[in-house]
């Protein structure tokens, strides 16, 4: 019996790697204005597209 | 770290300094819960067995066990917080967001405006073309090696001042080359003075435009009044409509229908279903921000509705997303494999760093919250100024400088919270809302059991 289903692929330490690039958009640029909302950004670093 | 939820039937943890999420049956969730906080020695102590045995078979527990101590070793299962090393790296950022504050003035009277009805309490004043020219320059000398700039028009209400906005565009556009640079417009909007020419223009050169509606008409006009104290509703709908139509066809698709919920329509999911309903399938419907003795304001005592309400509308996002006819929900987006990296994470929304605020007399702020707050003016375009302790403070306030926050197992997610909140609130960017905390770990746990939910249906 299968007791464990991990959904996504855990990849935060690796984002590190080649992370840090300040292209994505400031989160308030979106659809906020009041609130911090940070992880549904989208990732903008090319090589770190690319490498996946 | 590792948090563990039950939600809409699902038994869930997130490794939070990896991201992984598991879903695990009954039997799995209890045996974590045990073993909290973590990280487990590779053979199963007796006290575990003993303290399960009356529950479940030993066997199990073992077996059990086991595969959880394989996914530690995997590193996907009470993984190390190492990321304190890169709290540094943003100290002296170039500065690439830009709020444009092109007017300060605005023509409806929202009650609950933390604008102060659109002037941010400094007076009415729409900026001078030659203003905004330099907060262009300005982005463009203080952005250093970032090729992508985004440039917000805000308010007050931008369309109050539309000339101005399509001579900055144009004067944008004609720099981009020379500076290798793409500028990212966007435009947020209350929809009073929208005609054909200024949509086609918005369709044209925004990316992405953020439409303020809050939903049900009662609702919406109740607060969103005009200056003679008129609905709002029935002026801005068929208008925001054309747009939307509109943009489908155009080069950039996204936009937002933006409400906003207070004290008075806790039942918000109604004002969700209801935006969607005037074909408004992107949208976002987020909780005020407010003086807790405003009598619109939300407070602790409303968090269990509120928290029923978001399950309720994660449930019927499930539901719809099943039959494939779904809205986007802007606190729900998550990206569980290829969000942000974790650098970006530590500080958020880069404000007063990264991304600042322009008035229309050319003062820089560290975002659109912080304008008129005198002891945060950073600085002013005409005089070139730019005060780099206040810039450091946004640097270097991080998940790890927040009070709380190295311990919360949303801090990925939230990366802090809104550093204007904490300091309106509490007086420090560094010590978040707890209001706000508690809202956002529940849209969290939500956003992750509807991965959940729709993996299973995968």
């Amino acid at each position: 019996m299968e007791h464990i289903k991990t959904i996504n692929k855990a990849n935060l330490k690796e984002s590190c790697a080649k992370g840090g690039c300040g292209e994505c958009q400031a989160s308030c640029q979106s659809a906020c204005k009041t609130s911090c909302t940070v992880a549904n950004q989208e990732c903008e670093n090319q090589s770190r597209i690319q490498s996946k | 770290m590792v948090h563990t939820f039950f939600l809409n039937g699902y038994y869930l943890a997130l490794d939070v300094n990896s991201g992984a999420v598991h879903v695990l049956d009954e039997e799995t969730y209890d045996i974590l819960n045990a073993l909290l906080p973590g990280p487990i020695p590779e053979e199963c102590g007796e006290n575990v067995v003993a303290a399960l045995s009356g529950k479940y078979p030993e066997e199990d527990i073992r077996e059990i066990y086991g595969e959880l101590y394989r996914l530690q070793q995997d590193g996907q299962l009470f993984s190390e917080d190492d990321y304190e090393r890169f709290t540094d790296l943003m100290k002296g950022a170039p500065i690439k967001s830009m709020c444009l504050h092109i007017s300060h003035d605005c023509n409806l009277r929202c009650k609950y405006c933390f604008a102060s009805t659109g002037d941010f309490g400094t007076g009415r004043m729409l900026m001078p073309v030659e203003t905004g020219k330099k907060a262009i320059d300005f982005l463009l000398t203080h952005s250093g090696n970032r090729h992508n700039l985004e440039l917000d028009f805000f308010g007050g209400e931008p369309l109050m001042n539309w000339g101005a906005v399509e001579e900055i565009v144009k004067y944008a556009r004609s720099k981009e080359a020379e500076y290798n640079k793409v500028f990212r417009f966007t435009v947020t909007t209350n929809g009073v003075l929208l005609n054909d020419e200024n949509i086609d223009f918005i369709n044209r050169e925004m990316k992405n435009v953020v439409l303020s509606l809050d939903g049900r008409k009662e609702v919406n006009d109740n607060l969103r009044v005009t200056i003679n104290g008129g609905g709002s509703y029935d002026i801005i709908v068929p208008k925001f409509q054309k747009l939307v139509e509109q943009r489908r066809n155009g080069p950039f698709p996204e936009y937002y229908a933006r409400g906003t919920f207070t004290k008075y329509n806790l039942d918000f999911t109604e004002d969700v279903y209801h935006i969607d309903a005037l074909g408004f399938d992107q949208l976002s419907v987020e909780p005020v921000i407010a003086d807790p003795s405003e009598p619109y304001a939300l407070t602790e005592e409303d968090l269990p509705v509120i928290f029923e309400q978001y399950e309720k509308l994660a449930k019927e996002m499930i539901r719809r997303k099943k039959e494939g006819n779904c809205f986007n929900f802007f606190h729900f987006m998550i990206d569980l494999d290829q969000g942000p990296c974790a650098i970006k994470r530590l500080r958020g929304c880069g404000c007063g760093n990264e991304y600042v605020a322009v008035t229309p007399d050319g003062d820089i702020y560290p975002c659109h919250q912080f304008v008129g707050k005198e002891e945060w003016k950073m600085g002013n375009l005409e005089t070139g100024e730019l005060n780099t302790e206040i810039k450091d403070k946004f640097a270097c306030s991080n998940v790890y400088t927040k009070q709380g926050c190295r311990d919360c197992w949303a801090k990925f997610y939230c990366s802090g919270g809104c550093n204007a909140n904490n300091y309106e609130h509490n007086g420090d960017i560094n010590i978040p809302t707890k209001l706000s905390c508690e809202i956002e770990r529940k849209r969290v746990e939500c956003s992750i059991m509807i991965k959940a939910a729709m993996a299973e249906n995968a």
